[in-house]
């Protein structure tokens, strides 16, 4: 393992268990000083307690969590240059905002021109300089959570844990939240690590990803890693529509119920899957050179700017710009692209 | 709006009528100018007046007052700590479910059991020590045995309803545990600490039966005062002292309902 740079953040080797449940199976990952970092997964595939874990709130049964180099494992969260953003926000309702931004300041006894300055700061960086004497109760969703972002950052943290930050927050809000939150890390350069189960907020926001399931760590990467090479078949579904072909491997392609697709390379496989996403099948005016199926459509859904077509054989889902109508039952030529088919492990 | 039927109404009346009845013909009485029968004679004040006038029940406000403030304070402190402890400490499932048993036993035992005990225990203590006499000490030592559990299940209500998540942002924002109980546990928790303390001041107020049995000759509260008047006689006093009794009682249950409520 190289040399841990800066300020950087390890787990190695973490396991936890809830009576009989295995919440975390030999977990390792490392986080990058100034990276904004994603464990995606389902709820109840461990990525909040992992998260628990790296906040000090939670003991892990085995292995370390090291930070800038030193092992903070047993080290209680009042210790840890880490702070959190809570799902819920956990504000101090009997605290008016200020001082609820103050309290990690107050806590380790910052003088008070010292809060002042930090705090107002960190207020106005988020929009928030005229809030300073409400109380939480009297703030919108979206407040709050700046209030809550304000509360952890003011710490400068080493690394800033966000737990499901935006799940309260309406569906047109979250997406600008993302986008804001994803600026807010680039101008920082601070560590920020989030937890999610939303694939598109993880996609809009992270430099890498985590892929999470029961417990264990499935697949890392970039979002265009994960999304662009799914490595088997819970990846390819959990981030967005995939198409699975399954079929016998043979030299440079997949023999499959629907036909015969060139792959660009050898499977290593016998027997297995290989997915497309619905935007890499291409539509054809005629009979395309190779890997081409020719399809009816048997249903169309209307998504805005793109058009899902359900397709007989298959059931093939292609998603086109929605420019032309397609008829049900007509029928139309697809390609399906040897670069934009994913070979998938067994 | 859905119409509610006239029997039910009718039920509901007789209910209320049935529970208020009586203490309301007690405050009416109270304020009758006459000293016996059940006609009304026009009202007065005299029976009020003639008791901050009457050296025994001057005596017995005072006790009952010193008793329900000395109990209600320590009992509140026990309680809380009790309370904080039950539900934050991380207890296994099975000792979780028999505190909870143990902390319940109090309220749902009758007082007379509760009283007997404590007969037997002061006993068995005053072969140690002559303080344990029956009188005053007694009385506040028996009273806050049946007030803790109250207070310990009012302020458990309370903690329950804060979670723990805030307490966690705390620690998470470098708070040790001291800091964390007085800047946020403690005063998160106080409209729970003053429902429980009120709640354990009015049970203290009008307690009969745990009183009667550690009470000393000179320690005689309100009610034993009322309950020896009332075999004499019940005289228009009585019916005045009642009534204020029953009016700090419920003053207190409003301001408990006020301050649960925020």
């Amino acid at each position: 393992m190289n040399a841990q740079v800066g300020k950087g953040l390890t787990v190695r080797g973490i396991d936890k268990r809830f009576g009989l449940f295995r919440a975390l199976a030999d977990v390792t990952l490392q986080v990058h000083e100034g990276e904004f970092f994603t464990l995606l997964g389902p709820s109840g595939c461990g990525k909040t307690t992992l998260l628990r874990i790296i906040a000090g709130l939670e003991l892990p049964d085995a292995g370390q969590v090291v930070l800038g180099g030193q092992d903070i494992t047993s080290l209680p969260a009042n210790k840890r240059q880490v702070n959190t953003v809570f799902q819920s926000y956990a504000l101090f309702p009997h605290l008016n905002i200020f001082e609820n931004v103050a309290f990690g300041l107050r806590s380790r006894k910052f003088t008070q021109e010292e809060i002042q300055s930090r705090v107002n700061r960190r207020l106005e960086m988020l929009g928030l300089e005229e809030m300073d004497r409400r109380y939480p109760h009297q703030l919108s969703g979206g407040q709050k959570q700046r209030v809550a972002l304000a509360r952890a950052l003011v710490n400068e943290p080493d690394v800033l844990l966000l737990d499901e930050p935006m799940s309260a927050l309406d569906a047109r809000l979250r997406a600008q939240v993302q986008e804001e939150l994803r600026r807010l890390q680039r101008k920082l350069g601070q560590t920020f690590i989030l937890v999610t189960h939303d694939q598109a907020e993880a996609l809009v926001v992270s430099d890498r990803i985590a892929v999470m399931n029961q417990g264990r760590i499935i697949q890392f990467g970039t979002p265009k890693d994960v999304y662009e090479r799914p490595e088997n078949q819970f990846v390819a579904e959990f981030l967005g529509a995939a198409n699975l072909l399954h079929g016998r491997g043979v030299d440079k392609g997949i023999e499959t119920a629907i036909g015969f697709f060139h792959l660009g390379q050898t499977p290593p496989w016998d027997q297995g899957t290989v997915a497309i996403r619905p935007e890499r099948i291409r539509i054809a005016s005629q009979s395309p050179a190779r890997n081409g199926v020719r399809a009816r459509v048997r249903e169309t859904i209307y998504r805005g700017p793109n058009l899902d077509l359900w397709l007989e054989p298959g059931p093939l889902r292609v998603r086109t710009p929605s420019q032309r109508d397609y008829e049900s039952g007509e029928e139309i030529w697809l390609e399906l692209p040897p670069e934009g088919l994913v070979i998938l492990d067994e | 709006m859905r119409r509610t039927h006239p029997l039910i109404s009718a039920a509901a009346l007789l209910t209320m009528g049935f529970l208020y009845l009586p203490l309301l013909s007690v405050a009416v009485f109270s304020v009758n100018a006459t000293r016996y029968g059940l006609v009304w004679r026009g009202f007065t004040l005299d029976w009020y007046i003639q008791l901050v006038h009457n050296e025994f029940i001057l005596e017995a406000a005072w006790n009952t007052l010193v008793l329900a403030v000395a109990s209600t304070l320590v009992a509140t402190v026990f309680g809380t700590v009790l309370a904080i402890g039950l539900d934050r400490f991380p207890w296994s499932k099975r000792t979780n479910t028999f505190l909870d048993i143990v902390l319940h036993v109090p309220v749902v035992i009758p007082d007379i059991i509760l009283a007997a005990a404590l007969v037997v225990a002061f006993g068995l203590l005053r072969a140690l020590s002559s303080v344990f006499e029956p009188g005053l000490f007694n009385m506040i030592i028996g009273h806050i045995t049946f007030q803790i559990a109250f207070v310990a299940l009012v302020v458990r209500s309370r903690l329950v309803s804060i979670g723990r998540e805030i307490e966690e942002a705390a620690r998470d924002l470098f708070a040790s545990t001291p800091y964390i109980l007085r800047r946020i546990t403690l005063p998160l928790l106080l409209p729970g600490i003053v429902a429980g303390a009120m709640l354990a001041f009015t049970l203290s107020l009008d307690d009969f039966v745990i009183s009667f049995f550690t009470a000393g000759p000179e320690s005689v509260t309100l009610p034993l005062f009322i309950f020896a008047a009332v075999r004499r006689g019940v005289t228009p006093q009585i019916h005045a002292l009642s009534t204020l009794v029953v009016l700090i009682t419920v003053i207190l249950i409003i301001g408990m309902e006020r301050f649960t409520r925020k």
